[in-house]
């Protein structure tokens, strides 16, 4: 297992693409949640926004970045005939497809930590200007507030797991493009359906299966009593949502020629 | 001595000289791609199934009908709201104390109060309107007392009303849709408001007055189908307040019933009209629920009325659930990223298998086959899609019907709008993936970033927070705007979101910013294709 990861880290690591991406995932992440902080008023005690859910509003931005780097890392291979290359040197296939998935894993999680810290940042400086204040029900962001310290380190698990859902699911289609084009839909397409139907029964069931919906979850801090799904819950739906990737793509390498 | 020769000179038409030639080359290589061809199918019954998906997944029921439950149009049609006298569909429920009068003449009163209560003074958690919970003090900015002259009783006649708002001075408001403000007043025991409605013809007259003997006007309106005896008198009404929770992906609102209590003193009837006993009635219905025994909403004593009214006189304005024409095309987000996946495999597929070099050895004008690709893209694209979203609307809006639902009438211009407008912000979407992959060249990296661009500031923007916004305005997503299913109207705090089928962008206008950023694209596309090497 080691070799295969130090092979992979060594493709990884030579293609100039890798940092540049991780680079972009942090800065997006960090870009757009400044931009929302900077943008956003309180007003009076009862502006009910969730202060930490909307200083990290960037990782709808940086998971798509994560999602290019993970669909790439599989689906170029496919693309470029590597992989045979790569499955001739290392027959067990599956041990290949899982450095793959924890070098990703990795990098996502050192992108994450960064552009949630950064976000966490923005938003711990700007926030207070924008009336976010103890007169107005606010604490100063901190990690070491509990809530806010789940909040930040769920959405850096949560970058981690979109990796690993995009490497199962690149892993199945063999081709980047269908791969970014699945992923994004599993992401958007539930949000949007959700908003569309009218059954609040249904409207409730679709946001707890929904990957980015209930994965999500895991921001909130304030009327967690009201929420759809709690949010340890809905990261380990969105961790279900990874793992079933992960083994239907594991199996599809097992199963297809390359 | 020296010998001429002359180059070979192929008896073949040279390859530069027709785009058609181009254009078919290009056709022949989209038609030929099993995979680009699925994406094109995948991409219309996307745009039909997700919808159609959709509407048959939410049902409505009608409780309340005389026949007991009704079902499907018959509760559709239960659930429709009135229409204005041009056909808008409106809110008309309010408290009225009237007495028919014929003729011309004028009614003049004083209102001395105007204040607003909620359950639990509109605090969460939201409490019933049924009295368990004590009624506090909100603010409800459109809260309304004041005059109306009212052509009948049937919800949705013309009318023309002067009146005080809670929070937006004096109004002349008259059919519904029309707004005139007067002065912006608000009104206390110490500066009570004097308000005088005027009848001549068809033609109403609102004026407004400080002190009774100097009166302004405030406006006027010309009403069609005014019969000679009319309702008239005093009215109060109060909307439902909305407070709209924040999320980043979709709002949650919640809000409920409000109530007005309005005091009015020196009332009095001039010209031609002779006064008989006032007799107060709801008007419509309740629209929210019972608000307290009706007996206790109108009482007169000395020449003083006090009066509490519920309900609303204006526009019905954007629900949540979007049940407009645009909101049948939700399907079309999904059909965009099939289209989008296609337009930019179009090109990046011909880089990573280097026939790039073979298209530009044979086509070495390297623009026209840009335009080329574009002309196919966008066509075939747009076919597709019309095909799709004709589908999706007439069976989308059947279903929702079928199933309870009532369905905002759009104007042929209206749908024709929506479903064009649709197919070409997806044909565009294609071309500007075309044009974003040809500067990328990479596929991943390209739909990445068209998507990101077209459909996540769509998410992101449909929150009601307000630099979020923005994104509908700036980001190509604006021309979703094609799908606008409800005008704006200022006399109506509604909820105006994109989910709820709101805008902030006129619907070309918002295409345009599509098109703009596709030229843009396109421009960048062509000049990094002249210069770099394929």
């Amino acid at each position: 297992m080691k070799t295969v990861l130090h092979a992979e880290w060594t493709k990884l690591r030579t293609l100039s693409g890798t940092f540049w991406l991780l680079f972009a995932a942090v800065a997006l992440t960090v870009g757009l949640s400044a931009a929302v902080a900077g943008g956003v008023s309180c007003s009076s005690s009862a502006c009910n926004q969730d202060a930490v859910k909307t200083s990290l509003t960037g990782v709808y931005l940086g998971q798509l970045v994560i999602a290019i780097l993970a669909v790439t890392v599989v689906g170029n291979e496919y693309g470029t005939g590597m992989i045979r290359t790569t499955f001739a040197a290392m027959p067990r296939r599956h041990l290949v497809l899982a450095a793959k998935a924890a070098l990703v894993c990795a990098g996502s999680l050192v992108a994450g930590v960064l552009g949630v810290l950064g976000s966490v940042l923005a938003g711990r400086f700007i926030l207070p200007g924008k009336g976010f204040t103890a007169a107005h029900g606010y604490s100063s962001l901190s990690l070491l507030d509990g809530p806010t310290l789940r909040a930040a380190g769920g959405t850096v698990l949560y970058l981690a797991l979109i990796g690993l859902l995009a490497v199962g699911i690149a892993a199945v289609t063999r081709d980047s493009a269908a791969a970014i084009g699945l992923v994004f839909a599993l992401l958007f397409l539930f949000p949007l359906v959700t908003a569309a139907v009218s059954d609040e029964h249904l409207q409730r069931h679709l946001q707890q299966i929904a990957p980015m919906s209930a994965g999500l979850a895991i921001q909130a801090t304030t009327n967690l009593q009201s929420m759809v799904i709690s949010p340890w819950t809905g990261l380990g739906v969105m961790a279900l949502w990874a793992v079933g990737a992960l083994l239907f793509g594991g199996l599809s390498v097992h199963l297809r020629d390359a | 001595m020296t010998a001429t020769m002359t180059p070979y000179q192929s008896a073949a038409p040279s390859s530069g000289a027709g785009f058609v030639q181009l254009l078919h080359a290009e056709w022949t290589k989209l038609r030929t791609v099993r995979g680009w061809l699925f994406a094109l199918a995948l991409g219309a019954v996307l745009i039909v199934a997700l919808g159609a998906g959709s509407a048959a997944g939410s049902h409505r029921g009608c409780g309340g009908g005389p026949g007991g439950q009704l079902s499907g149009k018959a509760c559709a049609a239960a659930n429709a709201p009135p229409t204005g006298p041009d056909g808008t569909p409106v809110t008309d429920n309010f408290y009225f104390v009237h007495q028919q009068l014929d003729g011309d003449g004028s009614i003049t009163v004083r209102v001395t109060s105007l204040s607003e209560q909620a359950p639990g003074a509109g605090q969460r958690p939201q409490g019933p309107a049924d009295g368990s919970v004590p009624w506090g003090t909100v603010t409800v900015p459109w809260a309304k007392a004041g005059l109306i002259v009212k052509a009948g009783t049937s919800q949705g006649s013309p009318y023309a009303s002067i009146m005080t708002t809670a929070s937006h001075g004096v109004r002349f408001q008259y059919d519904f849709t029309h707004d005139v403000a007067g002065s912006d007043t608000t009104v206390s025991t110490t500066s009570p408001q004097w308000l005088r409605l005027t009848r001549s013809g068809s033609k109403l007259t609102g004026s407004e007055s400080a002190d009774g003997a100097h009166w302004t006007v405030v406006g006027t309106a010309t009403l069609t189908g005014l019969p000679a005896s009319i309702q008239a008198g005093l009215f109060v009404a109060s909307p439902d307040y909305d407070v709209v929770d924040d999320h980043i992906v979709g709002t949650a609102t919640y809000g409920g019933p409000s109530r007005a209590i309005a005091t009015f003193d020196n009332v009095g009837l001039q010209g031609g009209w002779t006064p008989s006993t006032w007799a107060g009635s709801q008007f419509g219905g309740d629209g929210s629920g019972p608000l307290g025994p009706p007996g206790s909403r109108f009482t007169q004593s000395g020449g003083v009325f006090s009066v509490t009214g519920t309900g609303d006189i204006a526009p019905a304005v954007g629900d949540p659930d979007n049940n407009t024409i645009g909101g049948s095309l939700i399907g079309s987000f999904a059909g965009l990223i099939a289209l989008v996946v296609l337009g930019a495999l179009f090109i990046t597929a011909e880089y990573r298998r280097g026939l790039i070099r073979t298209t530009l050895a044979a086509a070495p004008d390297r623009g026209r086959v840009l335009a080329a690709k574009s002309v196919v893209v966008g066509v075939v694209t747009f076919v597709v899609s019309l095909a799709g979203c004709l589908i999706a609307v007439w069976l989308v809006g059947d279903l929702r019907r079928n199933n309870g639902f009532y369905v905002v009438p759009a104007s042929a211009s209206t749908t024709a709008r929506v479903i064009v407008g649709t197919a070409a912000l997806l044909a565009v979407s294609s071309v500007f993936a075309l044009a974003v992959g040809t500067i990328v060249r990479r596929s991943a990296a390209t739909i990445a970033t068209v998507i990101a661009l077209v459909v996540l500031p769509y998410i992101l923007g449909a929150s009601a927070i307000g630099p979020l916004v923005w994104l509908l305005r700036l980001t190509p997503a604006a021309a979703f705007a094609v799908q606008q299913g409800y005008h704006r109207y200022s006399q109506v705090d509604g909820v105006y979101t994109a989910a709820g089928g709101y805008f902030p962008l006129p619907p070309w206008a918002g295409f345009g910013v599509l098109c703009l950023w596709t030229a843009t694209a396109l421009g960048l596309a062509l000049y990094l294709l002249r210069k770099r090497d394929a």
